[in-house]
């Protein structure tokens, strides 16, 4: 076993930082107080490759393996966790099940402009009644006689929502009885894309953190698709919405991990210049101690995530090790962020610091893509089933 | 188009550096990037390479960690790589650094030689000079833009930069451009680029390899310039601040200040 990363995954880590700290980290501030989605830069990532990471290159993307998408992750959200997840969302909910279920055609239609960055990519699964209980989506697709689809419903807290182009999304098409008798509804996926008639977009959340994210509810409304647009074979929408929640749950854990390390750089950095009481905080060995602790819970929160990506890369499931590493880099996060900022002190409530804003935003690490509970169901369920 | 870019390893200068007992830097302890002129150039090959078709071979002389830059530059779209790494070739000056990338580039096809214009360790916008006169080669240095190609004629137009102005320059191929920083923003690697760039081969040459070069033109032995001493940045003492002086009063004493110290 070996934890040392080899000269490509460096060189890649170098090219994600130096990117991060040019591009991403002077915006970071405005566009959280303005809640501006940063189209600029996901033109530079684009031109970069940053969208198309993981998507091969016959795709048109990059052809790199999970960890170099995670790292990519990590480092924007060491800067700023909107970049951070304008791309995992866009990547791992979007891109990814289309490349692992889509047909041929499907792939050639819609990759090559996704791993290029001209078209941006959402999902949609949460509703106002479904959230954790995924039963609960009331969204509706009822095939008519010429085969084609038509949608009815909405989604709510879509991240990428009014910015992107193209949209994984879920309804029911049927029910079906389980192994104790009881009936469930049945979903299937459909990719919808912008422009669609009767598909519109409702309101635009105003959120504690990853505030330039365009959340947006997606509603639609008699919305006509071809039976093209069906992703993954009928009925089979809830594993293909599981399925890709474990891979975008480690793109989420790598925003998690980013944030904790972002937060740790710059407790680090302000410690050794910040003086009370005639020393630097750095020589008080209770904030010695906070930044041993902090440090250690990143590291720990960091060989989590590239097991789960490097487990991405060799295994067909690996929902496991997604949920152990979104829990742990989550509540690293929110642990992490809390005393960076208790370690600024006053200036760290303030929003010229950095720290107050990775505190907020680490907080829905903890929550989208599966809460922290959902990942303890998830890993308790895999031990006692 | 062939198009050999010149690229140089140089220490980066948010880490320390460190000097060998000779007062030669030691390249291997500190912290390396390539040097930003050079990658200028690069960039400004690239462009000609997406608009007009153009092979880009990246040459650089060094430790066998410039293989680094080599890397580098294939991440951000060179299509070859050649390392000149020997012994023999170390504590090269520019007269034998130039030497030996003249006898490099004598096995290679090109239309066009780009250098950066001067390193940032070194600072002395020899080599590139240098390389076009071993060669019998046109050259135009301090190249701030690249206003045409043309193919069927076989010629370059360049803006060369002055302090104040800058001359327009048609220059016939194969010719030696030497590129300032602000010729091309260079662009980021790609992730697909920086794993192709590992598993391409970067050749790699040795004294033995150089072409129609005499050993007394390389490494050491051939440098007519020897470093008599090499010291880190000295800090100067704090200034005098006077505040309380009239225009002409403060004339007197910075003169008085200066005739004390013979320097006027």
């Amino acid at each position: 076993m070996d934890f040392t990363l080899d000269k490509k995954h460096l060189m890649a880590r170098q090219l994600f930082k130096d990117f991060a700290e040019k591009e991403v980290k002077p915006l970071a501030q405005e566009i959280d107080e303005t809640e501006r989605f940063p189209r600029e830069t996901v033109e530079k990532m684009a031109k970069a490759g940053f969208m198309g990471i993981s998507i091969p290159k016959e795709y048109g993307g990059q052809g790199c393996d999970p960890l170099t998408y995670v790292m990519c992750i990590e480092e924007l959200a060491k800067q700023c966790g909107t970049t951070a997840v304008i791309v995992s969302a866009h990547s791992s909910l979007c891109a990814d099940p289309i490349l692992m279920f889509g047909t041929e055609e499907q792939k050639q239609k819609y990759l090559p402009d996704l791993a290029a960055g001209r078209k941006l990519g959402a999902f949609g699964l949460t509703e106002p009644g479904a959230g954790t209980d995924a039963q609960g989506v009331q969204t509706k697709a009822v095939k008519d006689e010429d085969g084609n689809w038509v949608i009815n419903g909405s989604k709510i807290f879509i991240t990428n929502g009014k910015e992107a182009d193209v949209y994984v999304i879920f309804a029911q098409t049927g029910t079906k009885l389980d192994k104790k008798g009881r009936t469930q509804k049945t979903f299937t996926a459909f990719i919808l894309e912008k422009g669609m008639p009767g598909f519109t977009f409702g309101t635009k959340e105003n959120k504690m953190g990853i505030r330039a994210s365009a959340t947006y509810e997606l509603v639609f409304n008699d919305v006509k698709v071809s039976d093209a647009q069906r992703l993954g074979a009928e009925g089979k929408g809830f594993p293909i919405a599981m399925h890709t929640l474990d891979g975008g749950r480690i793109g989420i854990a790598a925003q998690a991990l980013g944030l904790a390390e972002g937060a740790l750089d710059r407790t680090v950095a302000y410690v050794k210049e910040r003086k009370q009481f005639g020393r630097a905080l750095a020589q008080f060995q209770n904030t010695q101690f906070q930044l041993a602790d902090m440090a250690t819970k990143c590291q720990a929160a960091q060989y989590l995530v590239y097991a789960a990506a490097n487990a991405k890369a060799t295994k067909d499931r690996y929902s496991v090790e997604a949920a152990m590493a979104k829990l742990c880099a989550a509540e690293v996060a929110m642990e992490v962020t809390t005393k960076a900022v208790q370690l600024h002190g006053g200036y760290g409530y303030m929003k010229e610091y950095d720290v107050e804003r990775m505190m907020r935003d680490a907080k829905i690490t903890e929550i989208y893509e599966g809460t922290s509970e959902v990942q303890r169901m998830v890993i308790s369920g895999a031990l006692l089933k | 188009m062939k198009i050999v870019v010149c690229v140089k390893q140089v220490p980066d200068t948010k880490g320390g550096v460190v000097f060998n007992p000779d007062g030669t830097l030691n390249r291997a302890a500190m912290l390396a990037i390539m040097n930003p002129d050079d990658k200028a150039g690069l960039e400004a090959a690239l462009e000609l390479k997406d608009k007009y078709g153009a092979e880009v071979t990246v040459l650089t002389m060094g430790l066998p960690k410039a293989d680094e830059v080599l890397r580098e530059a294939m991440a951000m779209g060179a299509d070859k790589g050649v390392l000149v790494t020997d012994r023999v070739l170390g504590g090269a000056d520019t007269w034998a650094t130039s030497q030996t990338i003249a006898g490099a580039i004598r096995n290679l096809d090109y239309d066009l030689i780009i250098t950066g214009r001067q390193a940032i360790d070194g600072d002395t916008a020899q080599v590139g000079p240098e390389v076009a006169e071993h060669l019998h080669l046109p050259m135009v240095t301090y190249v701030q833009k690249i206003v045409d190609y043309d193919e069927a004629a076989k010629t370059i137009t360049v803006e060369r930069q002055f302090d104040d102005r800058y001359m327009v320059v048609k220059a016939k191929l194969p010719c030696v451009l030497t590129a300032l920083g602000e010729l091309a923003e260079p662009r980021y690697m790609t992730p697909g680029g920086i794993f192709d760039a590992f598993d391409k081969e970067v050749t790699v040459w040795g004294r033995k390899d150089l072409k129609d070069v005499l050993d007394s033109d390389l490494g050491k032995v051939g440098s007519p310039t020897q470093i008599a001493k090499a010291s880190d940045k000295v800090r100067k003492g704090a200034g005098e601040v006077k505040k309380d002086l009239s225009p002409a009063e403060a004339v007197d004493y910075i003169v008085e200040k200066l005739q004390a110290k013979h320097i006027i």
